[in-house]
């Protein structure tokens, strides 16, 4: 089959590698008929995440038909022949975590757990294509895709619904609305959202659907800003303005956002000595992340108020505002999405046409296209939000 | 201690180094069984006690004479009752499952039976053991018998967690390898560190227990790796880039045929 592999930093190619096998008893392979890239394989592509293998398959957003199934997969749940959404995370369904609905953070679903282990004292769940340290799954960027306890994860899809409707219940709808729950929003309340990328995009409209007054959208491309505007966002070009705190403020009657998201994570930009002290840092690998927006975002929230973190940070940052954040009573609320929590209520939302996810695609290529488009992606050119991956589409001849 | 024996210490360096060992050894598997027991509040705890304390005097009498010992202790919660995971431990068959360092334990009759270790480029170790105390859904204590080349003392204690949230398990084992090739293959096996391994072990267990099955991604598809990673692949068995691959088949495979 084809697929996307990882063969170093900036170094993505088309690979034909062996179909998946069963592994597992409850495994099952599913036939992709969607996939995407994500934001934050922009951190692989960049060569950020440590523990990345050269011919690593990539990605973790896709959806397909289930096509063979393990011995010890419960068929009630899942039989050959589903129309299935797989949730980037991997969760086992039987452990205190999963039962507690807790299914990022699965404790057996990574086999190298002891690598995470040390870095963060716990391991969090397994991901498809997404470094050793977090199970070094194959991804889903490939014509097959085997997948781990799969009466657990993946989400049957009538007939009817377009891929790219659902696709995006893999990863980035759940993402940006658990980003926006973790915003405890109240009636009335005002939210402002750092990156109008796809997980920002649908942050923006999960706080509207959650019951916010206004949402201040922060973002330096125009195009993003729009699409922000058209769900009913204020926007804030950070690149044309002195001072965004101080914006802020003045937006807000000197009160503040009453929650504060960050969806841009450890890749962020942003001007003056920090960016330069950081950006050093990070090349040298004196740190990993570069947290301008996080610092950001903690400044500028209320006194009381509650930071969001569903932007992926990979290690350590620096000069963090604990004072700030102490001082004010802040809350700061973050983890990898709880997918199983959210899939299911929010393809009702699909269903029942509160929203169409369509509307972030701006590419449809086959998969052959794939390392090109990870560059436009990355450099943002051509005015692109979000990528979908064709993998059968004639490109190439398919192995 | 006799007066004796402190003046014949002090005159034999090489002598005193291996007492040293033995008393230090003494005392940690003494603590850590009493840990284990202190958690325990059963009114029957003595009988542990006292079963544990024999095993480590045995222990103590025989570490002089051997290579330094080594000690894996960890623990564990399982999402099951402390007679699930009884039931499973008892039955040493069960371990190899979990275990990666071991290929088979077969029993012998009601309290023996015979394990065989495997190492790097397949050396293997084989010693007969006995279980030494034995209380349901409790502790199981076993240690090999006093003629086997290697000497292994271990102790697993099942209790309730807090608000019905399972069960957590503690196991701590003592090896002791003779000196030569088969203790220098085991501490390979084992590793520099015997602990790290055996939370590895129990990690491998507990997803048996709740999963049904060991994640793994031993097998799956990949586009060309580089000869680096190959190469660490093989060096480092417990690298993320390793191959553990044969253990984990023969698992995988039994796990399949059960």
């Amino acid at each position: 089959m084809k697929a996307v592999c990882w063969m170093g930093t900036e170094k993505m190619t088309v690979e034909t590698v062996p179909d998946p096998k069963i592994l597992n008893p409850r495994d099952a392979i599913v036939r992709i008929t969607s996939t995407c890239i994500c934001g934050s394989d922009l951190h692989l592509y960049n060569g950020l995440m440590p523990t990345m293998e050269q011919g690593d398959i990539m990605g973790h957003e896709f959806m397909g038909e289930v096509v063979e199934i393990g011995a010890g997969v419960n068929r009630e749940k899942l039989k050959v022949g589903d129309r299935v959404v797989v949730p980037f995370t991997i969760a086992c369904g039987r452990c205190f975590f999963c039962q507690q609905q807790l299914w990022s953070c699965c404790d057996n679903s990574n086999p190298n757990y002891w690598i995470a282990e040390k870095l963060m004292g716990y391991s969090p769940s397994g991901l498809f294509g997404y470094t050793h340290m977090l199970g070094g799954y194959a991804g889903g960027q490939a014509q097959y895709a085997r997948v781990p306890f799969a009466d657990v994860g993946p989400l049957k899809i009538p007939a009817g619904i377009p891929d790219e409707q659902v696709v995006f219940l893999s990863d980035i709808f759940p993402t940006g609305y658990m980003g926006a729950e973790n915003c405890n929003i109240k009636p009335g309340d005002t939210v402002a959202i750092w990156g109008c990328g796809p997980v920002g995009q649908f942050a923006i409209r999960s706080a509207f659907l959650l019951g916010a007054e206004r949402v201040i959208a922060i973002d330096r491309f125009d195009y993003r800003l729009q699409l922000a505007e058209e769900a009913g966002a204020e926007t804030i070009n950070y690149e044309e303005v002195d001072d965004v705190v101080q914006l802020l403020k003045d937006m807000t009657g000197n009160i503040g956002p009453d929650s504060c998201m960050d969806a841009v994570g450890m890749e962020a930009h942003y001007s003056g000595p920090m960016w330069a002290i950081d950006r050093t840092k990070q090349v040298l690998r004196m740190q990993p992340d570069r947290p301008g927006v996080l610092r950001q975002a903690i400044i500028a929230c209320r006194k009381g108020g509650t930071v969001s973190v569903p932007g992926v940070y990979g290690g350590f940052i620096d000069k963090m505002p604990m004072g700030a954040y102490v001082n004010k009573g802040l809350t700061m609320k973050t983890g990898q999405t709880h997918m199983m929590r959210y899939m299911k209520p929010l393809l009702e939302l699909i269903q029942g046409g509160k929203i169409d996810p369509s509307f972030v695609v701006s590419h449809r290529v086959p998969i052959d296209k794939a390392p090109e488009m990870y560059k436009i992606f990355r450099d943002k050119k051509d005015h692109c939000t979000k990528v979908v991956l064709d993998p059968w589409a004639n490109g190439s001849a398919a192995a | 201690m006799s007066e004796a024996a402190r003046i014949h210490l002090r005159n034999a360096q090489g002598r005193r180094h291996r007492m040293e060992t033995a008393f230090r050894w003494s005392a940690m598997i003494t603590g850590g069984s009493l840990a284990l027991l202190g958690l325990s509040r059963r009114s029957k705890s003595g009988i542990a006690i006292a079963a544990a304390g024999g095993l480590l005097t045995y222990a103590g009498a025989k570490a002089g004479a051997r290579q330094r010992e080594l000690i894996a202790r960890s623990s564990i919660l399982l999402n099951c009752t402390p007679e699930q995971a009884y039931e499973f431990w008892s039955k040493f068959e069960n371990l190899p499952l979990f275990m990666r360092h071991l290929e088979s334990v077969t029993p012998l009759g009601e309290t023996r039976s015979r394990w065989i270790a495997i190492g790097p480029l397949g050396k293997r170790v084989t010693w007969d053991a006995e279980i030494a105390f034995d209380r349901k859904d409790d502790v199981i204590a076993w240690r090999s018998l006093p003629d086997s080349e290697l000497y292994v003392n271990g102790i697993v204690k099942f209790r309730n967690a807090p608000a019905n949230r399972g069960t957590i398990i503690t196991v701590v084992v003592v090896y002791q390898p003779p000196a030569g090739a088969i203790g220098g293959a085991l501490a390979r096996i084992l590793g520099k560190d015997p602990s790290f391994m055996m939370r590895q072990d129990l990690r491998r267990l507990k997803a048996l227990i709740e999963a049904g099955e060991i994640p793994t991604v031993e097998g799956q598809s990949h586009g060309p790796r580089s000869g680096v990673s190959a190469i660490a692949r093989v060096l480092n068995p417990d690298d993320p880039i390793k191959g553990d691959g044969k253990l984990t088949d023969i698992a995988n495979a039994r796990r399949r045929a059960s």
